[in-house]
């Protein structure tokens, strides 16, 4: 049939699965736009493109399925960047199509011109420019499988107006894609398997550290099944978390950076670590000199140049984690660590002298702690939060227990502030039944805020907490320990946040004590549509334990313990974190 | 140590933009980077030295396979290949000096390709060292202009140097379980 180019992107799109699509019209795509009216898609009006990227990729994080998200040449493609930037880090599958001046006009500083396919090669898995109709179909799926197959990743498309424009023989040919260059497998050699379990078997002191791949490959009940059979320890990253259940017994909690300081410990008298899907980020390392000194590394990735990127590991299984394990899992044999879980356990103690929920039940002022701690018990663990970038996501990381996997939404790698608003957006469209929370600080959700008009025109049932401390709180935080309290640029002047939720007809809550943190999270679950609450917390709070950047997970600063006595940073700590080579 | 990686890469717009902002994004060392043309019109072969020492070899290796318009990459350092460069060099070349530059390029056989007033242009296809040697004799003359294609390198015997299901994921284990 004769199709449109226009129409072509739609017809592939429905086929591909996708019913909803994030974006913001412009001259470059119009003829795609008008063509989108004949198509079962519900289109969402973004208030800037980068709300449509991270949507679209949020969508995906929920749901699994590929987001998507469209705009204009120019400014509507650059302002989408920050969004694929966020997925490429974050490994979710996206597919961002872009409209193009004329392929005749392309090169030639036309109006909202930009060379998109130059600008957005480093942070997407791949991309395409395309200027001939007869290829846009073809290019498209492509476009899905390399988003959704091997490591995901973001994928853009852009698409010259006049290829929109442009009619050609649309036949829809459904065979599976196969692409000369990208073989991602899922088989891993025999050899790598044996080895591992020879390791398996020998290790005293194993733990597994439960990455992002997990939830990526789907392979929660294996992983359990491994922890379970080998009576292994489970610590998570940051996008590991929900990828265990934390109420789990052999559930450790998160390691790293802000980790619990008996992660951290357990991970440095480890003698045998099980890296599921994680790739050895600098902010769960620490230095790498340093790391797990004492631990034999089996490291499993569907991605080959995560293989001792970082960290040189004994043995690599580049695999698709969930086929790695169901290979691996029959072999193995019963497992007992129960004096080093109970050694760890013991560590733990300590963690829970320092504990800031069991030690301040109540305070002068309204801690981060303890709203997020309410906001999981009033949500009984169930809702999927979707967590900003700075103190109060470690907070979230710590505090909130997610058993389900995909309820934790956040910005791991690239750690984008304005993410939670139109991610949660994106994860709610696309799980309407769940209970969805934004938690956001008052700095990042400054920066994307105009997306609150997008979730009441989409009439949302989106719950927001804002944790405002009227500070960018992790750099007060770092500027306090490691720049001698010198706060350049972090003291924040702010709005009102319930009038700003008054002007577009959104019901909002001020809390700035303890009392009323539940039941307020309880009137706003019970109010439907758009509700934002705005938590006033204690503005000099500290996320403990820190690990400062370029230290070893040896060092952490931690909290003091029953509120007794002061946080010591040494010299040495503070030369690390001001002179590390990483941030 | 040098090492000498040949990839094939289809051969389609944007493609070397691809490889080289792959090594700029990974901050990767290389020494020279050469492109051309196959028997497949379709495709287009890069060779790359890389001076293992600032970068890993293996490294560059698997990330160039994550491009997905490359499709075959390999590690030809250790492999019995065929490794040329041609260099062509603008020497000055007076009446005193043409009969030493002569014995030069007949000793290198090495070929004249352009003669001058007062200068000649060389050419020389050999060995990376033996061009550099080459290059090095003539310095006292006095080299006005030169210029070297970078190397390219092909496996010798009868086997392909690429095979259809070449397996990059399973090297890459090998790699790991063997220096372990």
């Amino acid at each position: 049939m004769q199709r449109t180019g226009a129409q072509i992107v739609w017809e592939v799109l429905t086929r591909e699965g996708v019913d909803t699509i994030f974006g913001y019209p412009g001259g470059a795509i119009l003829p795609t736009y008008d063509a989108m009216v004949d198509y079962p898609i519900h289109h969402v009006l973004v208030r800037h493109e980068q709300g449509a990227s991270h949507m679209a990729d949020g969508y995906a994080r929920a749901t699994g399925k590929v987001g998507c998200c469209i705009a204009t040449s120019g400014p509507g493609a650059t302002n989408l960047i920050t969004g694929l930037a966020t997925a490429m880090l974050d490994s979710t599958p996206v597919v961002a199509i872009t409209g193009q001046v004329g392929s005749k006009a392309i090169g030639t500083d036309a109006f909202q011109e930009t060379d998109v396919t130059g600008v957005s090669m480093p942070v997407t898995k791949h991309n395409y420019l395309v200027t001939d109709v007869r290829e846009l179909a073809q290019v498209l799926r492509e476009a899905f499988h390399v988003a959704r197959s091997g490591r995901p990743g973001p994928v853009l498309v852009d698409i010259a107006k006049d290829v929109q424009q442009a009619t050609t023989e649309f036949e829809w040919d459904d065979r599976p894609i196969r692409l000369r260059g990208h073989r991602p497998r899922a088989q891993a050699l025999n050899e790598s398997m044996s080895r591992a379990l020879e390791l398996i078997k020998a290790a005293r002191r194993p733990v597994i550290l439960a990455g992002h791949g997990i939830i990526l490959s789907g392979a929660y009940n294996e992983v359990r099944e491994f922890a379970e059979k080998t009576n292994t320890p489970v610590a998570l990253t940051l996008l590991g978390i929900s990828a265990f259940p934390r109420s789990h017994p052999l559930c450790l909690g998160p390691m790293g950076m802000h980790g619990e300081a008996y992660v951290n410990q357990a991970i440095q008298e480890s003698d045998l670590l099980l890296a599921f899907g994680m790739r050895f980020d600098d902010r769960v390392t620490g230095t790498i000199k340093t790391y797990a000194p004492h631990a034999r590394k089996i490291h499993i990735d569907i991605d080959p140049t995560e293989i001792n990127k970082n960290i040189k590991v004994d043995v690599a299984i580049i695999s698709d984690l969930k086929a790695a394990l169901e290979r691996l899992n029959p072999h193995l044999e019963a497992g007992d660590h129960s004096e080093w879980i109970a050694r760890i356990q013991e560590w733990a103690e300590d963690t829970h002298a320092r504990d800031i929920i069991r030690n301040a039940p109540t305070s002068e002022r309204l801690l981060s702690p303890h709203v997020v701690h309410d906001l999981w018990k009033a949500t009984s663990g169930n809702a999927i939060t979707v967590s900003d970038v700075g103190q109060h996501q470690m907070y979230e990381m710590q505090y909130y227990s997610h058993d389900r996997p995909k309820t934790l939404i956040t910005s791991g790698g690239l750690g984008t502030m304005g993410f939670a608003l139109p991610a949660a957006i994106g994860v709610k469209m696309g799980m309407p039944d769940e209970e969805v929370w934004v938690v956001a600080g008052d700095g990042g959700f400054q920066m994307t805020m105009a997306e609150l008009a997008t979730a009441v025109q989409e009439n949302l049932d989106l719950k927001i907490a804002i944790v405002n401390n009227s500070f960018l709180g992790m750099v007060r935080q770092w500027q306090e320990f490691f720049y001698d309290k010198r706060y350049a640029a972090t003291p924040l002047f702010n709005p009102d946040f319930t009038k700003i939720a008054g002007a577009y007809g959104i019901p909002a809550f001020l809390v700035d004590n303890r009392e009323d943190v539940i039941p307020t999270i309880e009137k706003a679950r019970q109010t439907p549509g758009v509700v934002l609450i705005e938590f006033r917390v204690e503005m000099e709070e500290v996320v403990y334990p820190m690990i400062p950047p370029g230290s070893s997970l040896a060092e952490m600063i931690r909290r003091p313990k029953n509120g007794e006595g002061t946080t010591e940073v040494s010299d040495e700590m503070k030369q690390a974190g001001i002179g590390a080579a990483s941030v | 140590m040098k090492h000498i990686l040949v990839a094939l890469v289809e051969n389609k717009p944007g493609v070397l933009a691809r490889v080289a902002g792959l090594f700029r994004r990974r901050n990767f060392n290389i020494d020279s980077l050469t492109v051309g043309t196959t028997e497949d019109p379709s495709v287009s072969r890069m060779t790359m030295v890389i001076d293992s020492t600032a970068t890993d070899a293996s490294a560059v290796e698997r990330n160039l396979y994550k491009l997905i318009n490359v499709l075959y990459v390999q590690d030809v350092t250790n492999e019995p290949s065929v490794i040329r460069d041609l260099a062509m060099v603008k020497v000055s070349a007076g009446p005193e000096n043409r009969g030493e530059i002569l014995q030069l390029v007949d000793i290198y056989k090495a070929r004249i390709v352009d003669v001058g007033q007062q200068t000649m242009i060389v050419e020389l296809t050999a060995s990376p060292s033996k061009v550099d040697q080459f290059v090095q004799l003539l310095e006292p003359f006095g080299v006005r202009e030169m210029v070297r294609t970078g190397l390219i390198a092909m496996k010798r015997g009868d086997e392909p140097m690429f095979q259809e299901e070449t397996d990059e994921h399973a090297r890459g284990e090998w790699r790991v379980l063997n220096t372990n």
